[in-house]
């Protein structure tokens, strides 16, 4: 129970993998204009991220070294796809919004870099508890940057309006520049605090 | 099939759409490569040619062999596999028979199969509904644009290099910002074209 709240905790927040390690921003800053955007791209990052390192722990005895980067990709890309199929059936709209982000997630470096790094030593039921941390910390992070792109930008909060017409709407905050700055501001506040708790 | 000009798309995915900066694909490699010009712009040259063939040869697979066959949601899977088995036959021909380019470039051709910008690119062209001449030249496009994107980046970072900047925004940080202002200066080209 302590080995897995350890694990929970480290991969969440202590290595948060978009901004300790800078990974899978690519897909992460795309959907952050809309919250509802970001928190279920995010669930769909958990759930491949999961079961992706679970399955891979489940087979890391019986994949040779040299194709395991290969038989990683096609089991994320699997999972991939049927992330996409739920969507398309369950959430059409929101399929829509994001486009081709959802696909992209088969690239998005943190499922592969945590497959390398964690599932291919450990087992599985840890494997999945890290994936689905990663996964927490990445849908964290797209939270807190959707929630302050769409209260500027849109002057909402999943859609309902907060911000009533007095509040003059930041259209930067509507485009990828916004994205980009947010980004970096929350990389930037991140890295102070840890240097100031050292 | 939509009807624009080719000649336009390829303008459009250069300046008013570029992969980086309107969709933020490419990141990953592109923040961690782009420290020194001459290694940035070997990248881009990678990344343009791979981009081009690859939008290509799925335009081919998915319109003659997926979606005749009722395929299309094997799609993410194929992709891939055509990015990474074209990257590597593309890797073992330069070596064969244009080694001085292998050595500039060969150690950047494995780390495209995983830049998103290339799955990317196929994505959108299923999306956006291309022809093949749409999609060979919005995937030619997308790579000039990605690369012009990092070359300037690379010159940017260099000069960054002997700035003071603040404890916490070091490296990424500035880089990331950087890239937001990059972004807003290619604001201006928005009125030239428009695609989607």
């Amino acid at each position: 129970m302590i080995r897995i709240k350890k694990t929970l905790h480290n991969s969440t927040l202590k290595n948060n993998p978009v901004l300790r390690q800078i990974l899978g921003i690519c897909s992460a800053l795309a959907v952050t204009n809309l919250m509802m955007n970001s928190l279920i791209m995010g669930l769909g990052v958990i759930f491949v991220t999961g079961l992706s390192e679970l399955t891979v722990s489940m087979l890391r005895k019986h994949t040779d070294k040299h194709i395991r980067m290969m038989v990683q990709v096609l089991i994320i890309a699997w999972y991939v796809i049927i992330v996409d199929i739920l969507l398309k059936l369950y959430l059409p709209e929101i399929s829509k919004a994001l486009g081709p982000y959802v696909g992209l997630i088969i690239t998005n470096c943190i499922i592969m870099g945590r497959c390398e790094a964690f599932a291919q030593n450990n087992k599985p039921l840890d494997s999945l508890i890290d994936g689905i941390a990663s996964g927490i910390g990445y849908t964290l992070v797209l939270l807190v940057i959707a929630f302050f792109r769409e209260l500027l930008g849109f002057g909402t909060l999943f859609g309902y309006e907060v911000l009533g017409s007095w509040w003059t709407r930041w259209d930067l905050m509507k485009m990828p520049a916004g994205a980009f700055f947010m980004l970096g501001l929350l990389i930037w506040i991140t890295r102070s605090l840890e240097a100031r708790k050292e | 099939m939509v009807e624009i000009n080719p000649l336009i798309i390829l303008i459009a995915a250069v300046f008013t759409n570029n992969m980086l900066l309107s969709n933020f694909l490419g990141m990953c490699s592109f923040i961690a490569i782009s420290n020194e010009i001459k290694t940035s712009l070997y990248l881009g040259q990678a990344v343009t040619f791979v981009l081009t063939c690859t939008t290509a040869l799925n335009y081919v697979v998915y319109y003659y062999i997926l979606v005749p066959l009722g395929l299309e949601y094997l799609k993410f899977i194929i992709f891939i596999l055509v990015i990474a088995a074209f990257v590597q036959l593309a890797e073992m021909l330069i070596e064969r028979y244009m080694t001085p380019l292998y050595y500039s470039l060969g150690i950047f051709l494995p780390l495209i199969t995983v830049n998103c910008a290339i799955l990317g690119a196929s994505l959108f062209m299923i999306i956006r509904k291309y022809g093949l001449l749409q999609s060979i030249m919005f995937g030619l496009g997308s790579g000039i644009g990605w690369t012009l994107a990092i070359v300037a980046m690379a010159g940017i970072r260099q000069n960054l290099k002997h700035a003071p900047i603040p404890k916490g925004l070091e490296d990424i940080g500035i880089t990331v910002i950087t890239i937001g202002i990059m972004a807003m200066a290619f604001l201006g080209f928005s009125g030239i074209v428009s695609i989607q």
